[in-house]
């Protein structure tokens, strides 16, 4: 058996973004970057079936973008991945969702790997297209929003959810594509061992322009903070004084504080 | 200009999201046609076409079928834009008919500016503008962005949808929502633990707090899926759905998806470190602070 992990970097989320210097995307400097959240779930359940399976499967991982991805994709390599595929893209911010699919289904066409695991959105664009198309490309069954994960002989027993705490029970067969949801399982962190274990792992590097045949079907026009709705009151400084501020606003403004 | 609107259904039921679609066409300014895949008893108030195909038949998730059953409606309609919601149906399904057609999906649509089309990024902190290459495009709106004026009326003109084949994913059943240990529909006070808390050792700091104002336990989603809260505490669109008096937001971002799940709450307190959060926009009052020192501060006052 052979398993696809798609993986993105993106940056911490807490941090302050603005606009690069094109005005289409955010400034790098100062970003601190890690691996998408949603895509740890992804590694963790291709490494999690591999080792259900007896650790038959290769599993390989696959990042798209410039040369400081190969952190995210070591750390994928040290959570148990076999082997990585870094496309060097410099200008991957500048890709849509649909070329990024099809950098990822070009390599991916002629591989035969019956089980391709990406997160179901990344954190900073959060499309959340990606993972589909790849499968629409490849012709692969698919499902989304995956919280449930069972394998058995070709067969996939997966658990989508859906609004309001529902879930979704559905079956298909190898060669699927699943996109993974926060949850799905408890993405472990890498060992000391295995860390020191994944420096001898292969990392293939090929540029971009060997898997990139498709012109972008949307561009980003502007990329902007939102409107501030403001009314709000920030308060801000000593947290003792902050607390005696929010007691007179809440007697003064809900019923709950008498 | 014409936009195809795709109706959601589930569990026997048009869901009224489906309303949406018409009041973002209205804002679009465009025509308009939907798809069913439900039934004749349950087709959309609305003075238009449908293209109705049955659930009983095609299933109501599977989305080999429901991707064709939606291109064959498009060959009659040839549509400018074809509009999902950004929902578990229409995020699973919008790029599969974007990439058949070979067309440009914009996700989770916001507004509509003279330039493209708005969308959040960046955990909703930032906001893009995309712009389709052509005139076609695949849209997916954001669940309450475009909110429905009025009661829907009419009664549409029924097309009937056919197409053959199985699909390659077989639908099994759904699972219902695990038990509610606790409903916080009735609260008067909710007091939330995000990440921010830091960890499940803390969870007690905040249930203090919540216990000083009267009120209940809530979590986001991100405490929930690390286990430090049960998932019956969780708020948002794939937990509870509550409106109390007070709402207490502690170290809780503000992802949409909470947001969608107490933002029609009276007055609510975010205690954020981080100024620029998204809570701060639905927040009464924004205490910029960590929560780890703020809240045993507040609750001690409150305890006096």
């Amino acid at each position: 058996m052979k398993i696809l992990v798609c993986i993105k970097q993106v940056p911490d989320m807490e941090s302050r973004f603005k606009a690069n210097g094109e005005g289409v995307w955010y400034e790098e400097t100062d970003l601190a970057f890690r691996m998408n959240e949603y895509d740890e779930y992804a590694v963790e359940q291709a490494v999690k079936l591999k080792e259900q399976l007896g650790d038959a499967p290769e599993v390989t991982v696959l990042s798209i973008g410039p040369d400081r991805v190969v952190e995210a994709i070591k750390k994928a390599l040290a959570m148990g991945c076999d082997r990585a595929l870094h496309v060097r893209d410099p200008a991957v911010h500048l890709k849509d969702p649909w070329q990024i699919a099809s950098i990822i289904s070009g390599y991916a066409r002629d591989k035969g790997f019956d089980l391709v695991f990406t997160g179901m959105q990344s954190q900073d664009r959060g499309s959340a297209q990606v993972g589909v198309t790849v499968a629409e490309q490849l012709e692969y069954a698919c499902v989304t929003t995956l919280v449930g994960f069972a394998y058995a002989d070709g067969a996939i027993t997966a658990r989508r959810e859906l609004e309001g705490g529902v879930k979704g029970v559905v079956r298909m067969k190898t060669p699927a594509l699943l996109t993974c949801q926060l949850g799905l399982n408890v993405p472990r962190y890498p060992t000391l061992p295995n860390i020191m274990k994944a420096k001898k792992k292969e990392i293939v590097t090929v540029p971009v322009a060997d898997l990139l045949k498709e012109e972008p079907l949307a561009a980003t026009t502007g990329f902007y903070p939102p409107a501030k709705k403001g009314g709000g009151i920030v308060l801000e400084g000593d947290v003792a004084d902050m607390a005696d501020r929010l007691v007179g606003i809440l007697k003064d403004k809900t019923a709950v504080l008498r | 200009m014409k936009a195809l609107l795709i109706c959601e259904y589930r569990e026997g039921k048009l869901l009224d999201s489906s309303y949406e679609l018409l009041a973002f066409a209205g804002k679009l300014g465009a025509d308009s046609a939907m798809v069913l895949i439900g039934d004749a008893a349950n087709v959309p108030r609305y003075g238009g076409t449908v293209y109705l195909a049955d659930a009983a038949g095609y299933g109501e998730y599977n989305p080999d079928l429901h991707k064709q059953l939606i291109l064959a409606a498009v060959a009659q309609e040839n549509p400018d834009y074809i509009v999902f919601q950004h929902s578990s149906y229409g995020w699973d399904l919008a790029p599969r008919v974007a990439a058949k057609l070979k067309v440009a999906q914009v996700s989770e649509v916001i507004g509509i500016n003279a330039d493209g089309f708005e969308v959040g990024c960046c955990n909703a902190k930032m906001r893009r503008t995309v712009k389709p290459a052509e005139a076609k495009a695949v849209l997916t709106v954001q669940a309450g962005a475009f909110s429905v004026q009025g009661e829907p009326q009419g009664t549409p003109n029924v097309e009937k949808l056919e197409i053959a084949g199985t699909g390659n994913v077989e639908f099994v059943g759904y699972e219902p929502a695990e038990a509610k240990g606790i409903d916080l529909g009735k609260a008067e006070v909710i007091v939330s633990a995000g990440r921010g808390v830091g960890k499940k050792d803390n969870v007690p700091v905040i249930a203090a707090l919540a216990k000083a104002l009267g009120g209940e336990l809530g979590a986001s989603r991100p405490v929930v899926d690390a286990g430090w809260v049960e998932h019956s505490h969780q708020v948002g669109t794939t937990g509870q759905t509550v409106s109390p008096k007070l709402y207490v937001a502690c170290g809780i971002s503000g992802a949409i998806q909470h947001l969608a799940g107490m933002k029609k709450s009276d007055f609510v307190v975010a205690i954020n470190k981080d100024k620029d959060a998204p809570i701060g926009d639905v927040a009464d009052v924004l205490i910029v602070a960590d929560v780890m020192q703020f809240v045993p501060a507040l609750t001690a006052k409150l305890q006096k």
